[in-house]
């Protein structure tokens, strides 16, 4: 009984991680460039991995909390702008080959040698040289607070100003996003995503409007990779492709097109995932070991995925007739 | 005024098409052909403007490449190559402002090559247009459509997971809404998107899609589809539109209004070019015909005259060139065989949904 | 240089020297031993962070055994180390970073003293995901040439061993597989970018390397092109499909104890089997819905991070060897690959001449490039569409396998993340010699092995991947159907 209990606990802890705000986030960005402009982003994890380095670079580079924030913002813009700028008059695929290109390099330029000295290697950069700025924002009063079973220090790396911090970017996100898409300009984007043809035909600079749905959604990204480090060091290697497709499950599971599909899975995902996994542990334990447990897990999300588009590719909030997908 | 006015639209009667017009009137039409004749019957009295193109064309020679009194799109020594093959290669063309211009020819004559290549859709080895006095050559198709040549597609483009209201608003030219920079101050646009919301209801209305606005495009009919492109292309306010094949795959049903709606854009004062195979429909409603063989204009002129031209009736008709070209027989047999699929689909479509 | 092309000796000496100049002596050592080659406990592998080696070396290039040398990271790490003369001694260090290696000259044989002068401490700098090298020669003769214009015993830095370099050592020293060490897994120590003077027989041997790889790639890539072409599908699971081949055929061999051959054999009939299952259970349900591509391209990426799960589960995160044995060093024309290396081009070209053959002189391959061209006519014309994807499918794993298997034995070690870290190359390929087209496969893989061989020369050999996926995006910017594509109306 206090068994299950603790892995409740856990799963519920994963609901407010500031993990799950990240991948939300992330996905929010995703969602503006999949669900509402049809581009196929593979390369979220590389704007992520930028935004995390823009802003622990400049951070410890002396650089005050926003300005560092606006450093990660920069850095996503300016490589929504370098990827796009040659793909985004090409077939959708291009931009899928060429984004999931584009953030390995990411990820090996920050773990090679040559920018050693900025971003740590392989090894990143340890959370203690760049989140002073952001705890020294921090309004709560020192010590430790208890909500439900739930119990985290009140500032600090896994504490609940992070936990705020992030939701409450995240809600800012939404509200962003939510006057975006019901203006004009998501129209637009909508049009696009239909059929650029059309749009086109309508008078409509369709590069440019895609190009503004990739800056904009992989700034979002950016700012997804700081909420993501700041729990945690910068490790490069933590946010590869692994980090891409998961952002995929999880705004195909919250459903795409929708305004809180990324939020909603996001918080299921995550929540499932540890559930999945303690209970393995827990019940299989005996079975098999713990790394068993983490594949086993990894595999069972990547069966999910495959799942959830063949049988609800408009996921759990999508409209059946506004599937996700092109049914052309 | 009626008949006398009538026959001047289909022109003098045909040796093989001895039917005098008007016959077909009260049939409910089952064949697109017939579903034509109806329209030219019931077509309303001509109005001002078409007598006045039909008066400014009449002094014009039907020779290929002849100037027209107003040309509003000249088209000068454009190719286009797809490897070793030439599909458009057009020395001079000009276009007559608010007149209908029809594209016609067989298969492959390079018609939606050559309407690609004018909207900035794809790009020419080499030639030059003017479309109002200005050179629109190697443009983007927005920008095509922003300088007042709009277009619509052979197949379809609804944007279906939009409504139809949705995919009008689209359509409106300028909206300050549509820049990122206000698109999330709805206060700043909130005015522009009612007044283009009125517009859009009005056209609709015309267009009797009024009642379907809320509906997502995808569910539409493909009769309704076509309407909804030619509806959505007027609401960028259009000096010239673009038809490819206006009429393909549509329920004959829905045919007399598309063509009437063609008319009325000319009525309006635009001026309309478009691509078709159903000869009915060219005869009827086109004060100019340009046709097109192999890539290149083979001949050009008034419907009544053009269709007897020997280059028409050899690149059309080889073997057959004592029939006459508005028979239904001469249909495209590809044009029927879409023509029942779309009918079958939409029965099925229909059934389905009770 | 290039009149020093009859006397191979000579270009050989004159690449050394040009080496040595460059104060890289580590270049006359062999490549680290792996795992299955060297007695536990002194061996290492980089896959975990960073390993440090200690070589001493007499005047011909000889491990000298019972040397004792110290490695520090100078605060608490602190190991020591005794040399053997049949493998490289080395050890993994707990992170990246610099260490100091002290040698204990009192524990070197009485006939192979240290010079007169020369350093007993060298700092190194270990890398994750490599192997750094200190190198000591010690003994009589070792101001002979070619190590004259180096100090006796230098410094090395991190993946010292310039491909080139490390496979000139290992023809003149009993050595492992030249370049092989790490696979092609996480930046593998072949090139170094602080070795910038190259010379031409360096260029040579990494073109050759280059070959090599690209042959290896166009094998996985043609099977990837083919399916793009017969279905418009993206299969971002075909990374996973070559390291299923390679883990296959090591289970096959070290689990079950089948012989090599039969390994291969087994790998590749159950990789073929997955094939046609997959296309069976998966593809030809889903095409029959009519599901969009790019729904189907999502599949894929599902199916993809299940299989690479399901394949750690089975061979976990280490790096295997199929063949244990060490690898023969080879010369042909002037470029040093292992037998194993030679062989399986060999094999590689076979296939390709075999599939360019099927593809156009057979009634199936040539309806295959009929399906890619045109679904709709082929299917118009009497070929069954859905048996051309099948054939496609299983030809598509197969040689996939077959790819992983080769890569695995040529570069010596795979693991888990193998067709990962080729997949992205594949596209690159692919995308370069134009997307769906049958040839460009072909052509863009060379042209991507050439890239990354050949890049080692310039840049740290842990961006040599990198360098490749630029030139993709390079070329997207200029010719965006790729080399051998056919421009399609865009934007």
């Amino acid at each position: 009984m206090e068994e299950f209990l603790r892995i409740l606990t856990q799963a519920l802890a994963e609901l407010v991680a500031p993990s799950t705000a990240a991948y939300a986030l992330a996905a929010i960005g995703l969602n503006l460039h999949f669900g509402y402009t049809g581009l196929l982003n593979m390369g979220q994890a590389g704007f992520m991995l930028l935004g995390a380095y823009g802003f622990g670079i400049a951070t410890i580079a002396g650089a005050p909390f926003l300005v560092a924030l606006l450093v990660a913002i920069a850095a996503g813009t300016v490589f929504a702008l370098l990827l796009g700028i040659p793909t985004l008059k090409l077939r959708g695929d291009y931009l899928a080959i060429v984004t999931i290109s584009a953030a390995e390099i990411i990820r090996w330029l920050g773990r090679s040698t040559v920018f050693q000295e900025w971003t740590g290697g392989a090894s990143g950069l340890l959370g203690n040289s760049f989140k002073h700025t952001f705890h020294e924002l921090s309004f709560l009063p020192d010590g430790r607070t208890a909500v439900g079973p739930l119990e985290y220090i009140n500032t600090g790396s896994d504490s609940w100003w992070t936990r705020l911090f992030a939701w409450g970017l995240v809600l800012l996100a939404l509200l962003f996003v939510w006057l975006l898409t019901r203006s004009p300009w998501g129209r637009v984007l909508k049009g696009i995503r239909e059929d650029e043809d059309a749009v086109r035909a309508l008078g409509k600079n369709v590069f440019a409007y895609k190009l503004q749905a990739l800056v904009i959604g992989g700034a979002l990204g950016s700012l997804a990779g700081v909420l993501y480090v700041l729990p945690r060091a910068i490790t490069p290697d933590s946010m590869g492709r692994t980090m891409t497709f998961f952002v995929w499950t999880v705004l195909l599971l919250g459903g795409a097109a929708t305004l809180f599909g990324p939020v909603l899975g996001s918080m299921l995902f995550f929540s499932l995932y540890m559930l999945m996994r303690t209970g393995m542990r827990a019940g299989l334990g005996d079975v098999i070991g713990g790394t068993q447990v983490e594949q086993l897990g990894g595999m069972l999300v990547g069966v999910t995925l495959m799942l959830l588009v063949i049988f609800r590719p408009q996921g759990i909030l999508g409209n059946k007739r506004e599937l996700a997908f092109n049914v052309r | 005024m009626s008949a006398d006015e009538t026959t001047t639209v289909t022109g003098a009667p045909t040796p093989a098409d001895g039917t005098p017009s008007g016959t077909t009137v009260q049939e409910t039409p089952t064949t697109a052909a017939e579903a034509v004749e109806a329209a030219a019957a019931q077509a309303a009295p001509e109005s001002a403007e078409a007598k006045q193109v039909a008066r400014d064309l009449s002094f014009v020679e039907g020779r290929v490449g002849v100037p027209k009194p107003d040309a509003i799109l000249t088209v000068d020594g454009v190719q286009r190559r797809f490897g070793g093959m030439t599909a458009v290669d057009v020395d001079h063309l000009e276009v007559q402002r608010g007149a209908i211009t029809a594209l016609i020819g067989p298969n492959g004559a390079g018609k939606t090559t050559l309407f690609n290549l004018l909207t900035g859709f794809d790009q020419p080895n080499q030639g030059q247009w003017q479309f109002d006095g200005r050179s629109i050559a190697g443009k983007s198709g927005a920008a095509v459509a922003r300088a007042g040549m709009v277009r619509t597609f052979q197949l379809t483009k609804a944007l279906n997971r939009l409504t139809v209201l949705q995919n009008m608003l689209l359509a409106q030219p300028k909206h300050p809404g549509e820049r990122f920079w206000l698109s999330w101050l709805p206060f700043t646009w909130a005015a522009q998107e009612r007044a283009a919301t009125e517009k859009a209801l009005e056209i609709l209305a015309r267009f009797k899609l009024d009642t379907k606005k809320d509906d997502f495009a995808g569910s539409l009919s493909g009769g309704q589809r076509k309407l909804l492109e030619m509806a959505r292309a007027l609401m960028t306010d259009p000096t010239m539109i673009m038809l490819d094949e206006p009429m393909a795959g549509v329920n004959p049903a829905l045919v007399q209004s598309l063509l009437g709606h063609v008319q009325a854009l000319r009525d309006e004062g635009m001026t309309v070019l478009f691509v078709e195979h159903d000869m009915h429909a060219v005869r009827h409603i086109s004060d100019w015909v340009v046709v097109m063989a192999e890539g290149r204009v083979v001949a050009e002129g008034p419907p009544e005259t053009v269709m007897q031209d020997q280059a028409v009736v050899d690149a059309y008709l080889g073997a057959h060139h004592d029939t006459d070209l508005g028979d239904d027989s001469l249909l495209d047999p590809a044009v029927l065989a879409r023509l029942e699929a779309e009918d079958k689909g939409q029965t099925e479509r229909e059934e389905r949904k009770r | 240089m290039t009149a020093d092309r009859p006397h191979r000796r000579l270009a050989w000496r004159r690449l050394l020297t040009a080496l040595a100049v460059a104060a890289v002596p580590a270049m006359l050592t062999a490549p680290p031993a792996t795992a299955d080659t060297a007695p536990p406990g002194t061996d290492c592998t980089p896959d975990g962070v960073a390993c440090v080696a200690v070589l001493v070396l007499d005047a011909d290039n000889g491990r000298v055994p019972g040397a004792q040398a110290t490695i520090t990271d100078g605060a608490d790490f602190s190991v020591e180390v005794t040399t053997s003369a049949d493998a490289v001694t080395s050890v993994e260090v707990p992170t990246s970073g610099g260490y100091t290696v002290e040698l204990d000259p009192a524990s070197l044989p009485a006939d192979a003293p240290l010079p007169e002068g020369a350093p007993t401490s060298i700092d190194v700098t270990a890398q994750t995901g490599s192997t750094a090298r200190a190198a000591f020669r010690v003994g009589a003769g070792v101001q002979a040439p070619p190590a004259t214009s180096a100090p006796p015993s230098g410094t090395t830095t991190p993946g010292t061993e310039t491909g080139a370099g490390g496979e000139a050592g290992s023809g003149t020293t009993a050595g492992g597989e030249p370049g092989t060490d790490g696979g092609v897994v996480d930046a593998p120590p072949e090139g170094d970018a602080s070795q910038r003077a190259f010379s031409l027989a360096q260029v040579w041997q990494q073109i050759g390397s280059g070959l090599r790889f690209g042959l290896l790639l166009a094998l996985a890539s043609i099977g990837l092109n083919l399916v793009f072409g017969t279905t418009g599908l993206s299969n971002f699971a075909h990374g996973e499909q070559v390291t299923l081949g390679a883990a296959l055929a090591f289970i096959s061999v070290h689990v079950w104890g089948l012989p090599l051959w039969l390994g291969i054999l087994a790998s590749l009939a159950l990789c073929a089997a997955t094939g046609f299952a997959q296309d069976a259970g998966i593809w030809r349900p889903l095409r029959r819905r009519g599901t969009p591509v790019m729904q189907l391209m999502i599949v894929t990426i599902g199916l993809s991070i299940a299989l690479q799960f399901l394949i750690q589960m089975f061979i976990g995160g280490r790096s295997l060897r199929i063949v244990s044995s060490n690898p023969v060093p080879l010369r042909i024309a002037g470029i040093t690959l292992s037998e194993a290396s030679w062989v399986a081009m060999g094999i590689a070209v076979v296939c390709i001449l075999g599939i360019a053959w099927w593809l156009t002189r057979t009634r199936i391959g040539r309806a295959t490039r009929a399906v890619s061209d045109n679904p709709a006519l082929a299917a118009a014309t009497g070929i069954d569409p859905d048996k051309i994807v099948r054939i496609v499918w299983i030809m598509s794993t197969t040689f996939a396998a077959l790819s992983g298997i080769l890569v695995g034995i040529s570069f010596g070690s795979f693991n888990w993340s193998l067709g990962m870290q080729l997949l992205l190359l594949m596209f690159a390929a692919v995308t370069l010699g134009g997307l769906g087209t049958a040839y460009g496969a072909l052509v863009g893989s060379i042209l991507i092995g050439l890239v990354v061989e050949l890049s080692n020369l310039v840049i740290p050999s842990d961006l040599r991947y990198a360098s490749a996926l630029v030139i993709l995006i390079l070329v997207l910017l200029v010719r965006p159907q790729g080399l051998l594509g056919r421009r399609e109306r865009i934007g």
